[in-house]
């Protein structure tokens, strides 16, 4: 119930602009009215992208989250990579990373044909 | 018939909001311009209305009441939700067509159970596919989503009958209305593996697709498309609802796997419109 809480409040702070500019002042107050545990409560405080995932949160929730952080795209890929390493795997939900760390968001330059 | 055209396109955000990381630039280009062609395509069909089927992530429903399918009936829809410099997408209001919306929900719901809205935020799963098809945000637009982020999610025989029901309400409607469904095919988005595409699965799917293969679509189970396709496939009901509401078979007109700074497999296809629906 509480990963519920913590997608919440993730949820309701990617679509409100006016809780947005709350927690950027004041993120005690937004965060105690939601039901986290002290794990959440911190990673949530303190920006902590990569328990976050860890923890479950669902990627599309939180990659939204990332972007309110201005956290640049490579680095938000790292931050999760970094949360696996120090936490474990993704505890739940269906965005675990299944392919080791490896990375996949780098391009050859090529010529062929797209079709 | 008031259906004038039917077609799917990518919508992953770093289409528009990761365009400066694409390193590949000779197909990012001609995927932008296959996109172009689109949008040529629906104006020229005299579309007055764009149906969006897409796959919100998050912009309007959470797990506290998730809505299987939901239609946009409000006069007005805005976005994006994400931070706009993030997706490079500026916040704009989007109008609706609110009349002709009531109008297909209503006759949808003789067929399938759906949600409606009259508040609808749009996120990058609309955003970027109207970035490319109405880049001025004047066409009137009637967004509709299927569930595809919050397990349960509806069986594809639904999605399936979802686009059959919305067509058969196009069908009764003096506007001419477009449809696109909007998704991705395999990805792994929003994770550490953000940019693995499976191309051949793709593909696969893509011919399924192109030709109705209604049977081979519809016997895809979701643990499959989770461990072939990631959890970003399951957003192939909402191509497969796309056809199912053209009933015609399809044209891929792009598909690429080499733009993993992009984080899906960028696909623009069009479908004919069957007169048997």
């Amino acid at each position: 119930m509480s990963l519920y809480q913590a997608q919440k409040i993730l949820y309701h702070l990617n679509r409100d602009e006016e809780m947005q500019q709350t927690f950027l002042t004041d993120k005690a107050a937004v965060l105690s009215r939601y039901d986290l545990s002290t794990e959440e409560y911190e990673a949530l405080h303190s920006g902590d992208i990569g328990l976050l995932y860890v923890l479950g949160v669902n990627g599309q929730i939180l990659m939204h989250y990332a972007a309110f952080l201005k956290v640049e795209w490579f680095d938000y890929l790292q931050l999760m990579r970094d949360g696996v390493d120090n936490h474990g795997p993704v505890r739940a939900g269906i965005y675990a990373m299944t392919a080791g760390g490896e990375q996949f968001a780098e391009t050859p330059v090529t010529s062929r044909d797209p079709n | 018939m008031s259906l004038v055209y039917a077609g799917i396109l990518s919508h992953a955000p770093g289409i528009t909001g990761r365009a400066n990381l694409a390193t590949n630039t000779l197909v990012r280009d001609a995927f932008y311009n296959c996109l172009e062609d689109q949008r040529n395509e629906i104006e020229a069909s005299g579309a007055e209305v764009l149906v969006v089927v897409a796959a919100e992530h998050f912009a309007n429903f959470f797990m506290d009441n998730m809505p299987a399918y939901c239609i946009g009936i409000g006069e007005k829809h805005y976005g994006p939700v994400e931070d706009a410099e993030w997706l490079k997408i500026p916040k704009t209001s989007i109008p609706g067509a609110p009349d002709l919306a009531l109008k297909l929900a209503k006759q949808v719901m003789q067929r399938v159970d759906i949600a409606y809205s009259e508040e609808w935020k749009c996120d990058h799963g609309i955003m970027v596919p109207l970035h490319f098809l109405t880049p001025n945000f004047d066409m009137p637009v009637i967004p509709c989503n299927i569930n595809c982020q919050g397990p349960p999610l509806t069986p594809l025989t639904r999605a399936w009958r979802f686009g059959e029901a919305l067509r058969q309400a196009c069908n009764d409607q003096a506007e001419k209305i477009a449809i696109v469904g909007t998704g991705g095919i395999s990805h792994w988005p929003a994770t550490p593996d953000s940019g693995k595409i499976n191309e051949a699965w793709d593909r696969e799917f893509l011919e399924q697709l192109m030709n109705q293969d209604k049977q081979k679509l519809l016997s895809y189970t979701d643990e499959d498309v989770y461990d072939q396709a990631g959890q970003g496939g399951f957003e192939i009901r909402t191509l497969i609802a796309a056809a199912a509401a053209a009933g015609g078979k399809g044209d891929l007109q792009f598909y690429s796997a080499e733009l993993p700074i992009f984080a899906v497999g960028c696909t623009v296809a069009r479908f004919e419109i069957s007169s048997e629906r």
